[in-house]
Protein backbone atom coordinates (compact mmCIF):
# COMPACT_ATOMS: atom_id res chain seq x y z
CA UNK A 1 0.00 0.00 0.00
CA UNK A 2 1.29 3.50 -0.86
CA UNK A 3 1.96 5.58 1.88
CA UNK A 4 3.31 8.92 2.65
CA UNK A 5 7.68 9.29 2.72
CA UNK A 6 7.56 11.69 5.45
CA UNK A 7 5.09 10.07 7.61
CA UNK A 8 5.18 7.27 10.26
CA UNK A 9 3.04 4.49 10.16
CA UNK A 10 1.84 2.15 12.74
CA UNK A 11 -1.15 1.18 12.94
CA UNK A 12 -4.14 -0.40 11.02
CA UNK A 13 -3.37 0.99 7.98
CA UNK A 14 0.17 -0.88 7.67
CA UNK A 15 0.63 -3.93 6.29
CA UNK A 16 0.30 -5.89 9.13
CA UNK A 17 -3.75 -4.15 9.36
CA UNK A 18 -6.19 -6.55 9.61
CA UNK A 19 -7.54 -8.71 6.66
CA UNK A 20 -11.57 -7.31 6.85
CA UNK A 21 -11.74 -5.19 3.65
CA UNK A 22 -11.69 -1.46 5.16
CA UNK A 23 -14.64 0.51 5.36
CA UNK A 24 -12.54 3.53 4.37
CA UNK A 25 -9.98 3.80 2.21
CA UNK A 26 -7.76 7.05 1.28
CA UNK A 27 -4.75 6.16 -1.44
CA UNK A 28 -2.92 9.43 -2.30
CA UNK A 29 -5.53 11.59 -2.07
CA UNK A 30 -5.16 15.66 -2.64
CA UNK A 31 -7.26 18.37 -3.16
CA UNK A 32 -6.61 21.96 -3.82
CA UNK A 33 -8.75 25.27 -4.09
CA UNK A 34 -7.47 27.76 -5.81
CA UNK A 35 -4.13 27.84 -4.23
CA UNK A 36 -1.43 25.55 -2.34
CA UNK A 37 -3.34 22.06 -1.71
CA UNK A 38 -5.37 21.38 1.38
CA UNK A 39 -4.98 17.51 1.66
CA UNK A 40 -1.29 16.48 -0.21
CA UNK A 41 -1.11 12.67 -1.05
CA UNK A 42 -3.02 11.63 2.19
CA UNK A 43 -3.31 8.38 2.18
CA UNK A 44 -5.28 5.77 5.48
CA UNK A 45 -8.03 3.49 6.13
CA UNK A 46 -10.71 2.54 8.78
CA UNK A 47 -11.20 -0.72 9.92
CA UNK A 48 -14.48 -2.28 10.66
CA UNK A 49 -15.29 -1.34 14.13
CA UNK A 50 -12.48 1.03 14.64
CA UNK A 51 -12.76 4.15 15.99
CA UNK A 52 -10.12 6.55 14.14
CA UNK A 53 -9.26 10.17 15.56
CA UNK A 54 -7.89 12.71 13.17
CA UNK A 55 -5.83 15.21 15.06
CA UNK A 56 -4.56 18.79 14.20
CA UNK A 57 -4.28 22.13 14.42
CA UNK A 58 -7.32 24.62 13.23
CA UNK A 59 -6.86 24.73 9.25
CA UNK A 60 -5.01 22.08 8.17
CA UNK A 61 -7.71 20.15 6.11
CA UNK A 62 -9.58 17.90 8.91
CA UNK A 63 -13.03 19.07 7.66
CA UNK A 64 -12.06 19.05 4.34
CA UNK A 65 -10.91 15.29 4.78
CA UNK A 66 -14.38 14.73 6.49
CA UNK A 67 -16.37 15.48 3.40
CA UNK A 68 -14.23 13.60 1.12
CA UNK A 69 -14.99 10.69 2.81
CA UNK A 70 -18.73 11.14 1.84
CA UNK A 71 -18.20 12.86 -1.38
CA UNK A 72 -19.48 16.14 -0.17
CA UNK A 73 -16.02 16.77 -1.91
CA UNK A 74 -14.27 15.33 -4.25
CA UNK A 75 -10.66 14.78 -4.88
CA UNK A 76 -7.84 16.48 -7.66
CA UNK A 77 -5.81 13.12 -6.90
CA UNK A 78 -6.32 9.67 -6.10
CA UNK A 79 -8.85 6.98 -4.54
CA UNK A 80 -11.51 6.55 -2.00
CA UNK A 81 -12.67 3.75 -1.48
CA UNK A 82 -16.05 3.71 0.92
CA UNK A 83 -17.50 0.43 1.32
CA UNK A 84 -15.39 -0.91 -1.10
CA UNK A 85 -16.76 1.58 -3.89
CA UNK A 86 -14.77 4.16 -5.74
CA UNK A 87 -16.39 7.80 -4.71
CA UNK A 88 -13.78 9.72 -6.23
CA UNK A 89 -16.06 10.03 -9.61
CA UNK A 90 -18.86 8.30 -8.52
CA UNK A 91 -21.89 10.63 -10.15
CA UNK A 92 -24.17 12.34 -6.88
CA UNK A 93 -27.12 10.16 -8.01
CA UNK A 94 -25.21 7.37 -6.97
CA UNK A 95 -23.34 8.44 -4.21
CA UNK A 96 -26.60 9.90 -2.25
CA UNK A 97 -27.28 5.94 -1.80
CA UNK A 98 -23.99 5.21 0.03
CA UNK A 99 -24.27 8.55 1.71
CA UNK A 100 -27.40 6.80 3.53
CA UNK A 101 -25.59 4.75 4.95
CA UNK A 102 -23.24 7.05 6.63
CA UNK A 103 -24.03 8.93 9.91
CA UNK A 104 -22.27 12.55 10.08
CA UNK A 105 -22.25 14.91 12.44
CA UNK A 106 -21.48 18.27 11.24
CA UNK A 107 -19.60 20.94 13.75
CA UNK A 108 -22.09 23.22 14.34
CA UNK A 109 -24.84 20.07 14.40
CA UNK A 110 -26.00 21.58 11.25
CA UNK A 111 -29.69 20.52 12.18
CA UNK A 112 -32.96 22.35 9.60
CA UNK A 113 -33.46 25.14 11.76
CA UNK A 114 -37.21 24.88 9.87
CA UNK A 115 -38.02 21.21 11.49
CA UNK A 116 -38.26 20.34 14.60
CA UNK A 117 -36.12 17.70 16.48
CA UNK A 118 -38.30 15.01 15.58
CA UNK A 119 -38.21 15.59 12.24
CA UNK A 120 -34.38 16.55 12.15
CA UNK A 121 -34.10 12.88 13.99
CA UNK A 122 -36.15 11.24 11.46
CA UNK A 123 -35.43 13.04 8.77
CA UNK A 124 -33.90 10.00 6.46
CA UNK A 125 -37.07 7.80 7.65
CA UNK A 126 -39.66 11.12 6.68
CA UNK A 127 -38.09 10.82 3.13
CA UNK A 128 -38.10 6.93 2.91
CA UNK A 129 -41.96 7.39 3.73
CA UNK A 130 -41.47 4.96 7.00
CA UNK A 131 -44.62 5.53 8.89
CA UNK A 132 -45.34 7.67 11.39
CA UNK A 133 -45.44 5.32 14.69
CA UNK A 134 -42.58 4.08 13.60
CA UNK A 135 -40.93 7.44 13.04
CA UNK A 136 -41.92 8.71 16.46
CA UNK A 137 -40.88 5.23 18.29
CA UNK A 138 -36.87 5.35 16.50
CA UNK A 139 -36.89 9.12 17.49
CA UNK A 140 -37.57 8.80 20.78
CA UNK A 141 -35.12 5.44 20.72
CA UNK A 142 -32.77 7.83 19.23
CA UNK A 143 -33.35 10.90 21.62
CA UNK A 144 -32.91 8.72 24.83
CA UNK A 145 -29.76 7.59 23.56
CA UNK A 146 -28.48 11.24 23.86
CA UNK A 147 -30.69 11.61 26.89
CA UNK A 148 -32.83 14.08 25.11
CA UNK A 149 -35.97 12.36 25.34
CA UNK A 150 -37.79 15.69 26.06
CA UNK A 151 -36.73 18.12 23.05
CA UNK A 152 -38.83 15.82 20.69
CA UNK A 153 -41.19 18.40 19.44
CA UNK A 154 -38.95 21.48 20.16
CA UNK A 155 -37.24 23.41 17.60
CA UNK A 156 -33.74 23.98 17.08
CA UNK A 157 -33.36 27.48 17.98
CA UNK A 158 -34.63 26.74 21.23
CA UNK A 159 -32.12 24.33 22.12
CA UNK A 160 -28.55 24.99 23.88
CA UNK A 161 -25.29 24.29 21.55
CA UNK A 162 -24.42 20.78 23.34
CA UNK A 163 -28.04 19.67 22.95
CA UNK A 164 -28.17 20.41 19.26
CA UNK A 165 -25.07 18.59 19.05
CA UNK A 166 -26.62 15.87 21.06
CA UNK A 167 -29.82 16.18 18.61
CA UNK A 168 -27.62 15.69 15.55
CA UNK A 169 -25.93 12.65 17.12
CA UNK A 170 -29.05 10.51 17.34
CA UNK A 171 -29.90 11.95 13.83
CA UNK A 172 -27.04 10.36 12.64
CA UNK A 173 -27.25 6.93 14.26
CA UNK A 174 -31.32 6.69 14.03
CA UNK A 175 -30.64 4.56 10.80
CA UNK A 176 -27.76 2.71 12.54
CA UNK A 177 -25.30 3.37 9.80
CA UNK A 178 -22.33 1.32 8.85
CA UNK A 179 -19.79 4.17 9.50
CA UNK A 180 -19.99 7.88 11.90
CA UNK A 181 -18.23 10.68 11.00
CA UNK A 182 -17.79 13.11 13.49
CA UNK A 183 -16.67 17.06 13.01
CA UNK A 184 -15.03 19.05 15.78
CA UNK A 185 -17.84 17.35 17.47
CA UNK A 186 -16.77 19.13 20.91
CA UNK A 187 -16.18 22.18 19.51
CA UNK A 188 -16.96 25.96 21.11
CA UNK A 189 -18.34 23.85 24.10
CA UNK A 190 -17.83 24.03 27.20
CA UNK A 191 -15.79 20.79 29.43
CA UNK A 192 -19.03 19.69 30.98
CA UNK A 193 -21.09 19.94 27.97
CA UNK A 194 -18.06 18.61 25.71
CA UNK A 195 -17.63 15.44 28.52
CA UNK A 196 -21.24 14.72 27.76
CA UNK A 197 -21.03 14.68 24.05
CA UNK A 198 -17.49 12.51 24.54
CA UNK A 199 -19.16 10.36 26.33
CA UNK A 200 -22.41 9.70 23.69
CA UNK A 201 -19.05 9.04 21.37
CA UNK A 202 -17.56 6.34 23.48
CA UNK A 203 -21.16 4.75 24.56
CA UNK A 204 -21.61 4.01 20.92
CA UNK A 205 -18.01 3.47 20.00
CA UNK A 206 -18.73 0.61 23.01
CA UNK A 207 -22.30 -0.91 22.55
CA UNK A 208 -22.33 -0.74 19.09
CA UNK A 209 -18.86 -1.10 17.58
CA UNK A 210 -19.68 1.49 14.66
CA UNK A 211 -16.74 2.66 12.78
CA UNK A 212 -15.79 5.81 12.90
CA UNK A 213 -13.51 8.93 12.05
CA UNK A 214 -13.63 11.59 14.82
CA UNK A 215 -11.85 15.19 13.70
CA UNK A 216 -10.73 17.30 16.36
CA UNK A 217 -7.95 19.66 17.67
CA UNK A 218 -8.56 19.02 21.13
CA UNK A 219 -6.11 16.47 22.41
CA UNK A 220 -7.78 15.95 25.30
CA UNK A 221 -10.91 14.74 23.95
CA UNK A 222 -8.79 12.79 21.83
CA UNK A 223 -7.04 11.47 25.10
CA UNK A 224 -10.50 10.70 26.84
CA UNK A 225 -11.78 8.97 24.17
CA UNK A 226 -8.97 6.62 24.03
CA UNK A 227 -8.86 6.33 28.27
CA UNK A 228 -12.28 5.71 28.53
CA UNK A 229 -14.96 2.75 28.37
CA UNK A 230 -18.47 3.02 28.33
CA UNK A 231 -19.69 0.99 31.54
CA UNK A 232 -23.55 -0.36 30.55
CA UNK A 233 -23.91 -1.56 34.53
CA UNK A 234 -23.46 2.02 35.78
CA UNK A 235 -24.90 4.02 32.81
CA UNK A 236 -21.80 6.16 32.08
CA UNK A 237 -18.25 6.34 30.71
CA UNK A 238 -15.23 4.75 32.87
CA UNK A 239 -11.86 5.42 32.63
CA UNK A 240 -9.53 2.26 31.86
CA UNK A 241 -7.01 0.97 34.14
CA UNK A 242 -3.73 2.83 34.39
CA UNK A 243 -1.92 2.03 31.05
CA UNK A 244 -4.23 0.78 29.02
CA UNK A 245 -6.19 2.33 25.78
CA UNK A 246 -9.01 1.13 23.92
CA UNK A 247 -7.45 -1.27 21.15
CA UNK A 248 -9.66 -0.17 18.77
CA UNK A 249 -8.91 3.39 18.78
CA UNK A 250 -6.02 5.49 16.87
CA UNK A 251 -4.72 7.94 15.96
CA UNK A 252 -3.96 10.56 12.67
CA UNK A 253 -2.62 13.46 12.12
CA UNK A 254 -2.62 15.88 9.66
CA UNK A 255 0.26 19.15 9.30
CA UNK A 256 -0.44 21.19 6.17
CA UNK A 257 -2.41 19.38 4.16
CA UNK A 258 -0.31 15.80 4.80
CA UNK A 259 -0.98 12.82 7.01
CA UNK A 260 2.80 12.79 9.35
CA UNK A 261 1.07 10.16 11.73
CA UNK A 262 -0.43 7.31 11.58
CA UNK A 263 -0.84 4.88 14.77
CA UNK A 264 -2.11 3.94 18.36
CA UNK A 265 -1.77 6.54 21.28
CA UNK A 266 1.71 4.60 22.80
CA UNK A 267 3.06 5.25 19.39
CA UNK A 268 1.97 8.97 19.21
CA UNK A 269 3.68 9.99 22.26
CA UNK A 270 7.04 7.81 21.43
CA UNK A 271 6.66 9.58 17.98
CA UNK A 272 9.81 11.63 16.98
CA UNK A 273 7.98 14.16 14.20
CA UNK A 274 8.56 17.42 16.21
CA UNK A 275 5.58 18.59 15.05
CA UNK A 276 3.76 16.10 16.91
CA UNK A 277 5.87 16.63 19.97
CA UNK A 278 4.57 20.12 19.40
CA UNK A 279 1.31 19.24 19.29
CA UNK A 280 1.84 16.66 22.80
CA UNK A 281 2.98 19.61 24.94
CA UNK B 1 -2.68 44.35 -15.90
CA UNK B 2 -5.91 45.93 -17.59
CA UNK B 3 -6.23 43.35 -19.97
CA UNK B 4 -5.95 40.36 -16.97
CA UNK B 5 -8.32 41.96 -14.63
CA UNK B 6 -10.68 42.57 -18.17
CA UNK B 7 -9.61 38.44 -19.24
CA UNK B 8 -10.54 37.20 -15.31
CA UNK B 9 -13.75 39.11 -15.21
CA UNK B 10 -14.69 37.67 -18.87
CA UNK B 11 -13.99 34.15 -17.33
CA UNK B 12 -16.00 34.51 -14.83
CA UNK B 13 -18.80 35.75 -16.10
CA UNK B 14 -18.86 33.06 -18.84
CA UNK B 15 -18.30 30.29 -15.88
CA UNK B 16 -20.98 31.77 -13.96
CA UNK B 17 -23.43 31.71 -16.76
CA UNK B 18 -22.13 28.13 -17.61
CA UNK B 19 -22.94 27.21 -14.06
CA UNK B 20 -26.42 28.25 -13.97
CA UNK B 21 -27.15 26.60 -17.02
CA UNK B 22 -26.12 23.21 -15.48
CA UNK B 23 -28.09 24.00 -12.03
CA UNK B 24 -31.00 25.48 -13.80
CA UNK B 25 -31.47 22.42 -16.30
CA UNK B 26 -30.71 20.15 -13.31
CA UNK B 27 -33.36 21.65 -11.15
CA UNK B 28 -35.72 21.91 -13.77
CA UNK B 29 -35.47 18.46 -15.25
CA UNK B 30 -35.54 16.74 -11.79
CA UNK B 31 -39.55 17.08 -12.11
CA UNK B 32 -39.67 14.60 -14.43
CA UNK B 33 -37.70 11.98 -12.48
CA UNK B 34 -38.68 10.90 -8.83
CA UNK B 35 -38.87 11.58 -6.17
CA UNK B 36 -40.53 14.73 -6.56
CA UNK B 37 -41.37 16.40 -4.01
CA UNK B 38 -45.17 17.59 -4.19
CA UNK B 39 -45.67 18.89 -0.41
CA UNK B 40 -42.57 21.08 -0.93
CA UNK B 41 -44.33 22.53 -3.78
CA UNK B 42 -47.37 23.30 -2.13
CA UNK B 43 -45.63 24.69 0.72
CA UNK B 44 -43.80 27.34 -1.61
CA UNK B 45 -47.20 27.88 -3.85
CA UNK B 46 -48.75 29.15 -0.64
CA UNK B 47 -45.63 31.33 0.53
CA UNK B 48 -45.08 32.90 -3.35
CA UNK B 49 -49.03 33.20 -4.29
CA UNK B 50 -50.31 33.97 -1.26
CA UNK B 51 -47.73 35.48 0.70
CA UNK B 52 -47.23 38.05 -2.20
CA UNK B 53 -50.75 38.69 -2.87
CA UNK B 54 -50.94 41.78 -0.99
CA UNK B 55 -47.78 43.52 -2.35
CA UNK B 56 -49.14 42.44 -6.05
CA UNK B 57 -52.72 44.02 -5.27
CA UNK B 58 -51.42 47.00 -3.82
CA UNK B 59 -48.53 47.82 -6.60
CA UNK B 60 -51.39 47.14 -9.40
CA UNK B 61 -54.17 48.94 -8.32
CA UNK B 62 -51.53 52.07 -7.73
CA UNK B 63 -50.10 51.81 -11.29
CA UNK B 64 -53.65 51.14 -12.89
CA UNK B 65 -54.80 54.75 -10.75
CA UNK B 66 -51.57 56.25 -11.90
CA UNK B 67 -51.93 55.17 -15.64
CA UNK B 68 -55.74 56.21 -15.73
CA UNK B 69 -54.61 59.19 -14.11
CA UNK B 70 -51.82 60.45 -16.62
CA UNK B 71 -53.48 58.78 -19.50
CA UNK B 72 -56.93 61.08 -19.11
CA UNK B 73 -54.95 64.16 -18.61
CA UNK B 74 -53.02 63.47 -22.51
CA UNK B 75 -55.98 61.96 -23.75
CA UNK B 76 -58.22 64.96 -22.85
CA UNK B 77 -56.09 66.89 -24.81
CA UNK B 78 -57.16 65.28 -28.11
CA UNK B 79 -61.00 64.69 -26.73
CA UNK B 80 -60.28 60.85 -26.62
CA UNK B 81 -60.64 60.44 -22.80
CA UNK B 82 -63.35 57.84 -23.62
CA UNK B 83 -60.28 55.55 -24.48
CA UNK B 84 -59.13 55.62 -20.99
CA UNK B 85 -60.19 51.89 -20.47
CA UNK B 86 -58.56 50.77 -23.68
CA UNK B 87 -55.21 52.04 -22.89
CA UNK B 88 -54.91 50.92 -19.09
CA UNK B 89 -56.26 47.56 -20.03
CA UNK B 90 -53.77 46.99 -23.18
CA UNK B 91 -50.71 48.54 -21.24
CA UNK B 92 -51.75 46.66 -18.28
CA UNK B 93 -51.97 43.50 -19.61
CA UNK B 94 -49.55 43.08 -22.46
CA UNK B 95 -46.83 44.78 -20.56
CA UNK B 96 -46.87 46.72 -16.84
CA UNK B 97 -48.94 43.60 -15.05
CA UNK B 98 -46.13 40.65 -16.08
CA UNK B 99 -42.98 43.11 -15.21
CA UNK B 100 -44.56 44.56 -12.38
CA UNK B 101 -45.61 41.60 -10.74
CA UNK B 102 -42.15 39.69 -11.88
CA UNK B 103 -40.25 42.95 -10.17
CA UNK B 104 -42.67 42.67 -6.97
CA UNK B 105 -41.84 39.04 -6.35
CA UNK B 106 -38.25 39.08 -7.55
CA UNK B 107 -38.14 41.59 -4.45
CA UNK B 108 -40.21 39.55 -2.50
CA UNK B 109 -39.12 35.89 -3.15
CA UNK B 110 -35.76 36.01 -5.21
CA UNK B 111 -34.46 37.63 -2.05
CA UNK B 112 -35.57 35.28 0.66
CA UNK B 113 -34.93 32.59 -1.90
CA UNK B 114 -31.09 33.57 -1.59
CA UNK B 115 -31.30 34.68 1.55
CA UNK B 116 -32.82 30.95 2.63
CA UNK B 117 -30.80 29.01 1.47
CA UNK B 118 -27.53 30.99 1.23
CA UNK B 119 -27.91 30.91 5.35
CA UNK B 120 -28.34 26.95 4.45
CA UNK B 121 -25.50 26.13 3.12
CA UNK B 122 -23.08 28.74 5.53
CA UNK B 123 -24.84 26.87 8.42
CA UNK B 124 -24.00 22.98 6.59
CA UNK B 125 -27.23 22.46 6.57
CA UNK B 126 -26.93 22.02 2.80
CA UNK B 127 -23.97 19.22 3.18
CA UNK B 128 -26.20 17.82 6.52
CA UNK B 129 -29.15 17.03 3.66
CA UNK B 130 -26.68 15.91 1.02
CA UNK B 131 -25.10 13.65 3.98
CA UNK B 132 -28.74 12.42 4.75
CA UNK B 133 -28.85 11.29 1.33
CA UNK B 134 -31.26 13.76 -0.19
CA UNK B 135 -30.44 15.79 -3.36
CA UNK B 136 -30.76 19.47 -1.93
CA UNK B 137 -31.35 20.44 -5.40
CA UNK B 138 -34.27 18.68 -5.79
CA UNK B 139 -36.02 18.70 -2.41
CA UNK B 140 -35.24 22.61 -2.39
CA UNK B 141 -34.72 23.91 -5.48
CA UNK B 142 -37.05 22.78 -8.60
CA UNK B 143 -40.39 23.20 -5.89
CA UNK B 144 -39.14 26.99 -5.73
CA UNK B 145 -38.95 26.98 -9.32
CA UNK B 146 -41.92 25.46 -10.57
CA UNK B 147 -44.58 26.97 -7.74
CA UNK B 148 -42.58 30.27 -8.59
CA UNK B 149 -43.75 29.79 -12.19
CA UNK B 150 -47.27 28.64 -11.53
CA UNK B 151 -47.72 31.26 -9.04
CA UNK B 152 -46.61 34.51 -11.33
CA UNK B 153 -48.64 32.97 -14.04
CA UNK B 154 -52.13 33.21 -11.68
CA UNK B 155 -50.45 36.88 -9.39
CA UNK B 156 -50.01 38.09 -12.87
CA UNK B 157 -53.94 37.80 -13.51
CA UNK B 158 -55.06 38.70 -10.28
CA UNK B 159 -52.60 42.19 -11.05
CA UNK B 160 -54.30 43.01 -14.20
CA UNK B 161 -57.65 42.76 -12.85
CA UNK B 162 -56.60 45.17 -9.74
CA UNK B 163 -54.88 47.60 -11.97
CA UNK B 164 -57.88 47.79 -14.46
CA UNK B 165 -60.07 48.12 -11.60
CA UNK B 166 -57.74 51.28 -9.92
CA UNK B 167 -57.88 52.90 -13.21
CA UNK B 168 -61.46 52.56 -13.47
CA UNK B 169 -62.32 53.62 -10.10
CA UNK B 170 -59.98 56.71 -10.59
CA UNK B 171 -61.99 57.47 -14.23
CA UNK B 172 -65.18 57.27 -12.13
CA UNK B 173 -64.65 58.82 -8.90
CA UNK B 174 -61.93 61.62 -9.51
CA UNK B 175 -62.58 62.30 -13.43
CA UNK B 176 -65.76 61.58 -13.27
CA UNK B 177 -66.50 59.86 -16.70
CA UNK B 178 -68.75 56.98 -17.33
CA UNK B 179 -67.52 54.15 -15.63
CA UNK B 180 -69.28 51.05 -18.25
CA UNK B 181 -67.75 53.00 -20.63
CA UNK B 182 -64.41 52.25 -18.97
CA UNK B 183 -64.56 48.90 -18.66
CA UNK B 184 -66.87 48.30 -21.89
CA UNK B 185 -64.07 50.01 -23.74
CA UNK B 186 -61.28 47.93 -21.57
CA UNK B 187 -62.83 45.00 -22.54
CA UNK B 188 -63.94 45.19 -25.90
CA UNK B 189 -60.56 45.99 -27.54
CA UNK B 190 -58.76 43.27 -25.84
CA UNK B 191 -57.88 40.71 -28.28
CA UNK B 192 -56.52 37.25 -28.43
CA UNK B 193 -52.54 37.89 -28.74
CA UNK B 194 -52.97 40.36 -25.83
CA UNK B 195 -54.07 37.88 -23.77
CA UNK B 196 -51.34 35.53 -24.43
CA UNK B 197 -48.92 37.75 -24.49
CA UNK B 198 -49.80 39.06 -21.15
CA UNK B 199 -50.02 35.11 -19.87
CA UNK B 200 -46.74 34.19 -21.64
CA UNK B 201 -44.55 36.85 -19.81
CA UNK B 202 -45.04 35.57 -16.66
CA UNK B 203 -43.92 32.13 -17.20
CA UNK B 204 -40.25 33.31 -18.17
CA UNK B 205 -39.97 35.48 -15.80
CA UNK B 206 -41.21 32.87 -12.86
CA UNK B 207 -38.51 30.93 -14.36
CA UNK B 208 -35.85 33.72 -13.88
CA UNK B 209 -36.41 35.08 -10.34
CA UNK B 210 -36.94 31.87 -8.56
CA UNK B 211 -33.64 29.82 -10.49
CA UNK B 212 -31.71 32.72 -9.65
CA UNK B 213 -33.15 33.63 -6.07
CA UNK B 214 -31.78 29.76 -5.36
CA UNK B 215 -28.80 29.95 -7.74
CA UNK B 216 -27.01 32.45 -5.70
CA UNK B 217 -28.31 30.91 -2.46
CA UNK B 218 -26.67 27.95 -3.12
CA UNK B 219 -23.39 29.61 -4.03
CA UNK B 220 -23.06 31.37 -1.09
CA UNK B 221 -19.65 31.92 0.46
CA UNK B 222 -18.66 33.74 3.46
CA UNK B 223 -20.70 33.19 6.19
CA UNK B 224 -23.05 35.95 7.08
CA UNK B 225 -21.93 39.04 4.83
CA UNK B 226 -22.33 36.62 2.37
CA UNK B 227 -25.65 35.57 2.49
CA UNK B 228 -26.23 39.51 2.38
CA UNK B 229 -24.57 39.41 -0.87
CA UNK B 230 -26.25 36.40 -2.30
CA UNK B 231 -29.48 38.21 -1.91
CA UNK B 232 -28.63 41.41 -3.58
CA UNK B 233 -27.24 39.48 -6.71
CA UNK B 234 -30.35 37.73 -6.81
CA UNK B 235 -32.47 40.79 -6.83
CA UNK B 236 -30.73 42.40 -8.77
CA UNK B 237 -30.11 39.88 -11.38
CA UNK B 238 -33.21 38.94 -11.38
CA UNK B 239 -35.29 42.02 -11.93
CA UNK B 240 -32.89 43.00 -14.38
CA UNK B 241 -32.83 39.81 -16.23
CA UNK B 242 -36.47 39.98 -16.39
CA UNK B 243 -36.59 43.81 -17.97
CA UNK B 244 -34.12 42.44 -20.70
CA UNK B 245 -36.13 39.51 -21.24
CA UNK B 246 -39.06 41.33 -21.23
CA UNK B 247 -38.16 43.46 -24.62
CA UNK B 248 -36.82 39.84 -25.84
CA UNK B 249 -40.31 38.29 -25.45
CA UNK B 250 -42.09 41.62 -26.58
CA UNK B 251 -40.30 41.15 -29.92
CA UNK B 252 -40.66 38.06 -30.66
CA UNK B 253 -44.29 37.78 -29.64
CA UNK B 254 -44.99 40.85 -31.57
CA UNK B 255 -43.19 39.52 -34.68
CA UNK B 256 -45.40 36.12 -34.07
CA UNK B 257 -48.67 37.94 -33.65
CA UNK B 258 -48.15 40.21 -36.27
CA UNK B 259 -50.81 39.19 -38.44
CA UNK B 260 -53.57 39.37 -35.76
CA UNK B 261 -52.96 42.72 -34.72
Amino acid sequence: MDVNSTREQHGPDAPSATAASPVVAFRNVSIAFDGPPVLDDVSFSVAPGETRILLGPTGVGKSVLLKLVNGLLRPDRGSILLFGEEIAHMPEEQLFALRARIGMVFQEGALFDSLSVRDNVAFQLIQERVDDGEIDRRVRDALRFVELEDTFALYPDSLSGGMRRRVAIARALIRQPELLLYDSPTGGLDPVTSTTILELIVKERDALHTPSLMVTHRLQDALMLCNHRFDPQAGHMVPLPQGETDPGTTFLMLEKGRLIFDGSLQELVKSKNSFVREFLA
Amino acid sequence: MAIHTIENTAKKLVLTVQDYSLFSYRAVTDLFRPPVYWPEFLIQSDIIGFGSLPIVILSALSTGSVLALQSSATLAAFGATAVTGQFVSIIMIRELGPVLTGIMVAGRNSSSMASELGSMVVTEQIDAMRALGVDPVRKLVTPRIYATICMLFFLTIVADACSILGGGMVTVLMNHQNGTQYFSMAWEHLRLPDIIQGLVKPLFYGYILSSIGCFYGMRTTGGTEGVGSSTIKAVVTSSVLILFVDFLLTQVLLTLFSGWM
